[in-house]
């Protein structure tokens, strides 16, 4: 797309996603009246242990004595000013918390992307390289086993082998406990124990990379304009680098922004499975604390943090196709 | 029906599944009479490893066989997979058919709605969906369907799109034939393929929400899941590793039996793609 | 003249499983510098195996099993990939049929003619070179076209910067597979002559693959004929046009539509179809984006009497398919009225229009898509009857009957339309549209994506039913010679109107709007009167 244009799709795109913004919210706010039982005794968690001051303390915030579209309105109000409820297990602002969270989630969800996206563009497109040879059948089949494998088991099996077997990595936790560490040192601790969890959280979408590089290779491989430059005398090099790969490129991005939602979902498997403090813990916590403000609290930031990297994606694909505008 | 198989079992793979997945079947099926008794019961001594006491997988934390387990479990595993994939293609299916045969304004919304529910995060909000309507099967069911529909609809409303403007879909609306019977007879066929293998796919990927959902704890407490055998295997896994390694084996299996079938559908429904993804034609 | 490229008995294997064992056999043929070899066959000759073979750009999956293939002196099937890729683009181009699908999307077509110049050491010359390039293809304001992507340009100027590539390092030999097919007729006539121009300023050789005898008759100095991989016969253009000798040739070229009127009984008028005021508009665009409107029919009031076939006639984009869909509601106009024996039907809801489903009927363009793959032939020609209300039975006989009057064996009830060529599906539409026993039958493109030797088979049955039959006929094509052939009466379409309509000869021998003498003009090979040859065995 033409760099000038590219305000005016952006502002479209904002657009856009705060309405997503605004659905998941009513969505949020519906999900607790779908419920069967009181919205106040569901939010403060159904065990029953709640007590009567904080069940009216909810009922005043969510006015639930009010028509339910002023229940809306003031359930919008405060997730529109940040206001995510309190958390009462915690004595925290579900907000705080989340915020808290969110940078060792963004940690590993983007070591894990990148990640994924490396290794995974890689391994399908030496295998559309390589299309009908033992090496194709080798990396279709590897990406098909972690594609099968679920991830909370392949977590667990790293820790046996590398943590509990082989003793070399730690299995839980971003940081090591009562050792003090400083500089470079504290990174290195970070990275080392950042390793198998987004590897973890990786290897699912390395094979959901690989098996779609592969196919959109063999598919772009196809096309006439690679015969074209081909019939140019391009050497295939730059034919793969040029032609092909630019244009295999353009499902990888689409896809990477449908998936985005399911690697933060992931996370959470990840996160429960390494002790990771992010939001995925936090998710693990409250669900077994029954604390479901913070629940939805998760569900909110998660969804928003998809939203934005929908948002970059969409904004990767407009500056790498020029047809854009035309299909938007 | 005759080249179909013949399609199919060109794809060694896919044959190498379907057995793996008919073993599954018989498993579950059998598993009251390998196993009668719940699998809620004390078999043994407490972390008896693989192929003492008798237990071929070992027992848990509270003596239970895991085996059983894992047989019990399969009948969870595929129940679950099977019924959310039905309610997802019910779902999927109609919105899809909606959207693309009507098109338009129609569309446009249908799109926009499923759209939306391909962007938040389907694993959180399963998460949430069974939290707050209390653990169950329905609950799972419900769940799982919820979060699985949207790529149904795409592919759905894409081949509908497709078929709709097809030259032999007009002759149809010439011919005067209905709404209905033009759906049912002329398009719903030809787009039947993609659908059965999006579906194959489809309970591979329940069957592994299933087992994280019961992996945090969200499963039905009153049945027995592979996922369920291996959250209850992780705080213990430093000295009963089989407890966590079998049930995981179990999913990885059927997932991965459910894949290569997929795949071999795919090869069986459409063999002129089958034959272009050997090599360049 | 010097000898630019030899073939000498090439024979290319096709894969195991495929319906004949050499997709080309024993193949020789010759090209000089400065003359134009038109390799003609119709589908599945093995004419682009061929191009691909000198180009060296076979797939993998064939193999030259023997034969010799000498360029510029060298015998280039035994060089190095390397050797054979610093000749391509250099010494031999090649331009493709699709123009839409040949150039990458991503790449502004400055930068790809600018590729080729690059990987032949010529980078540096790029910068003044492609303005020139694009210009001597008669691309208008060159240095603004070098900054697009190809989506912004139409097909016709896609195809000229394919040549301009092409064109880019100056080659010896250009090879040009089928490049006007994917094209409308004047962009065919302005491509063909584009072509021919460059070649006789440049002294090329051009190899010329095309199915389209006009097009041989516009552009070739030599032609050689193909069929099962095979040349049949080969000479100077002149001689295979006007006096084929090989049983083949002579039944293509026998086959090209003459473009001569058949007997017509003069038709009294009384009016089966009225189109009065008759307006469709599309919108594109979303629902916050700018919308652009497009009138894809307007001002195109039309009657057709009883008995009479009515050709619209129109390059693609010309409205002719939307106003025939607009007469069997498969597109909804905005306005106007379509009178049938006087009863406007655009205002009928879809119960309203069932009786007239009976009287009306369409045949299809194209023979792959136009039947439900799924469902026997026998059920596609009874399911309309049925519908109907006709029982299954009497449908059944009846459909029997018609597959007799289209010529197809009686087993054909029961078997699906793969097992069937693309002129017998079309054949089997045919019939399932007069299941029906409708007075007006609407055909759109009928014959087009059919071969020449099909496409009149296909031709004398409809001219031969319409006259058993008595139908009223609407006929939409964009080839001009066959709708001089089959038309009583010609509308000419251009940009959702018709501009021109009246009877066949006139319409063709005095035509008034200066589109419809663009359109005459641009018939290729219009100087060339198909030969009259005996019916050959």
């Amino acid at each position: 797309m033409e760099l000038s244009k590219l305000p005016g799709y952006l502002l479209g795109r904002l657009v856009k996603a705060a309405i997503v913004i605004l659905a998941i919210v009513v969505c949020n706010f519906f999900l607790i009246h779908a419920a069967p039982g009181d919205p106040a005794s569901i939010i403060a968690g159904q065990s029953g242990a709640a007590d009567a001051r904080f069940l009216e303390q909810l009922r005043a915030q969510f006015g639930l004595d009010q028509p339910l579209y002023v229940q809306l309105w003031i359930y919008l109000k405060g997730v529109l000013t940040l206001d995510l409820g309190f958390s009462h297990r915690q004595q925290v602002a579900v907000a705080s918390l989340l915020w808290d969270r969110l940078p060792a989630t963004l940690l590993l969800t983007g070591a894990a992307f990148v990640f994924a996206l490396s290794v995974g563009v890689a391994m399908g497109a030496l295998a559309a390289l390589r299309v009908g040879t033992w090496g194709d059948s080798i990396i279709t089949v590897l990406a098909l086993t972690f594609y099968a494998t679920p991830l909370f088991w392949v977590g667990l099996m790293l820790v046996l082998l590398f943590s509990v077997t082989l003793e070399w990595l730690p299995s839980f936790g971003m940081a090591s406990v009562g050792v003090e560490l400083h500089g470079f040192a504290v990174v290195l601790d970070v990275a080392k124990h950042l390793l198998l969890p987004a590897l973890t959280l990786g290897l699912f979408y390395v094979a959901v990379y690989a098996r779609l590089s592969r196919a959109t290779m063999l598919e772009v491989a196809d096309q006439d304009f690679v015969k074209t430059a081909r019939a140019k005398g391009v050497p295939e090099g730059r034919i793969l680098r040029r032609h092909i790969l630019r244009n295999a490129l353009l499902p990888i991005i689409t896809f990477a922004g449908i998936q985005a939602g399911q690697l933060i979902g992931g996370s959470i498997l990840v996160e429960t499975v390494f002790a990771w403090p992010g939001i995925g813990r936090l998710a693990f916590e409250a669900l077994l604390a029954r604390d479901y403000q913070v629940l939805m609290g998760v569900f909110f930031c998660t969804s928003v943090m998809v939203v934005l990297f929908n948002l970059i994606t969409d904004l990767l694909y407009a500056v790498v196709d020029p047809r854009v505008e035309v299909s938007a | 029906m005759k080249d179909f198989w013949r399609n199919f079992s060109r794809n060694r793979g896919a044959v190498v599944g379907l057995v793996v997945l008919v073993a599954v079947l018989i498993l579950a099926v059998l598993a009251p009479v390998l196993y009668p008794g719940s699998p809620w019961d004390m078999a043994g001594m407490p972390f008896a490893p693989p192929g003492e006491e008798g237990m071929l997988l070992g027992t848990d934390s509270l003596g239970r066989d895991v085996a059983a387990g894992i047989a019990h479990g399969a009948r969870v595993s595929l129940l679950v997979g099977a019924v959310s994939t039905v309610a997802a293609l019910a779902i999927g299916v109609s919105l899809g058919a909606i959207a693309g045969y009507l098109g338009g304004l129609v569309d446009d919304l249908v799109m926009r709605f499923t759209e939306f529910f391909q962007t938040i995060p389907s694993f959180v909000l399963a998460i949430l969906l069974v939290a707050i309507f209390t653990p169950s099967i329905a609950s799972i069911v419900f769940a799982i369907a919820v979060v699985s529909w949207p790529p149904v609809a795409r592919v759905v409303r894409a081949e509908f799109l497709s078929l709709r403007s097809r030259e032999f879909v007009q002759a149809s609306e010439v011919l005067g034939k209905s709404r209905l019977s033009i759906v049912v007879g002329d398009i719903l066929p030809n787009a039947l393929s993609p659908i059965v293998v999006l579906s194959s796919l489809m309970v591979a990927s329940a069957i592994l929400l299933e087992s994280a959902l019961s992996f945090l704890g969200l499963g039905d407490p009153n049945m027995m899941s592979w996922g369920f055998l291996i959250g209850s295997g992780r705080s213990v896994i430093r000295m009963a590793w089989w407890m966590s390694v079998f049930p995981g084996i179990a999913i990885f299996l059927t997932v991965l039996s459910l894949n290569l079938v997929g795949e071999g559908l795919s090869d069986a429904l459409n063999p002129r793609l089958a034959r272009n993804r050997g090599g360049k034609p | 003249m010097t000898r630019l490229l030899t073939v000498d008995s090439l024979t290319v294997a096709l894969p195991q499983g495929a319906d004949r064992p050499h997709a080309v056999e024993e193949l020789s043929l010759h090209l000089d510098a400065g003359e134009i070899l038109c390799v003609v066959g119709e589908s599945g000759s093995g004419k682009s195996i061929t191009a691909n073979t000198v180009m060296g750009l076979l797939p993998k999956t064939l193999k030259v099993k023997a034969g010799t293939v000498t360029f510029e002196g060298e015998s280039i099937l035994g060089l190095s990939a390397e050797a054979l890729r610093s000749r391509r683009g250099r010494r031999m181009a090649m331009v493709f049929q699709e123009p839409m699908t040949a150039l990458n999307p991503l790449m502004r077509v400055g930068d790809q003619i600018a590729e080729a110049l690059q990987v032949h050491g010529k980078g540096s010359e790029a910068k003044a070179r492609v303005p020139e390039l694009l210009a001597a293809v008669n691309l208008p304001d060159p240095a603004s076209i070098a900054r697009m992507h190809p989506f912004r340009l139409s097909g016709g100027q896609r195809q000229r910067v394919m040549i301009a590539m092409a064109l880019a390092l100056e080659p010896a030999l250009l090879i040009a597979d089928e490049p006007t097919t994917a094209l409308d007729v004047t962009t065919q006539m302005q491509i063909l002559r584009l072509m021919r121009e460059i070649q006789e300023r440049k002294g090329m050789g051009v190899m010329f693959i095309t199915h389209d005898f006009g097009v041989v008759a516009e552009i070739a100095d030599r032609v050689a004929v193909m069929q099962h991989g095979r040349i049949v016969e080969q000479g100077p253009a002149s001689d295979i046009l006007n006096a084929p000798q090989h049983p083949y040739t002579r039944k293509l070229i026998a086959a090209v539509p003459h473009g001569a009127a058949l007997e017509k009984p003069a038709i009294r008028p009384s009016p089966v179809l009225v189109m009065k005021g008759v307006e469709k508009t599309y919108q594109r665009g979303g629902w916050f984006g700018p919308k652009a409107v497009v009138k894809a029919v307007h001002d195109a009031d039309f009657t057709l009497n009883k008995g009479e076939t009515l050709g619209l006639v129109g390059e693609s984009g010309s409205g002719k398919s939307t106003l025939a869909r607009c007469v069997v509601r498969l597109v909804e106009p905005e306005k106007g009225e379509i009178l049938f024996h006087g009863k406007d039907l655009r205002p009928l809801s879809r119960q309203g229009w069932l009786p007239y489903r009976k009287r009306i009927q369409m045949v299809f363009q194209d023979p792959y898509a136009s039947l439900n793959p799924r469902r026997k032939v026998g059920d596609a020609i009874t399911e309309g009857p049925i519908t109907h209300g006709v029982s299954p039975a009497e449908a059944r006989t009846r459909a029997l009957d018609l597959l007799r009057l289209v010529k197809l064996d009686p087993s054909a009830m029961e078997r699906y339309p793969h097992e069937f060529s693309g002129g017998q599906r079309q054949r089997i539409g045919l019939a399932r549209a007069l299941a029906m026993q409708p007075e007006l039958l609407i055909a759109d493109e009928p014959v087009s994506a059919l071969d020449v030797s099909v496409q009149a088979q296909v031709l004398d049955l409809l001219a031969e039913i319409r006259q058993r039959l008595g139908l009223t006929m609407l006929f939409i094509t964009h080839d001009l010679r066959v709708a001089a052939q089959i038309c009583d009466r010609i509308a000419v379409m251009q940009r959702g109107a018709i501009v021109e309509l009246g009877p066949t000869e006139q319409v063709f021998g005095a035509p008034q709007h200066p589109y419809t003498r663009a359109l005459l003009d641009s018939i290729p090979g219009r100087d060339w009167t198909p030969p009259v040859l005996a019916e050959t065995a």
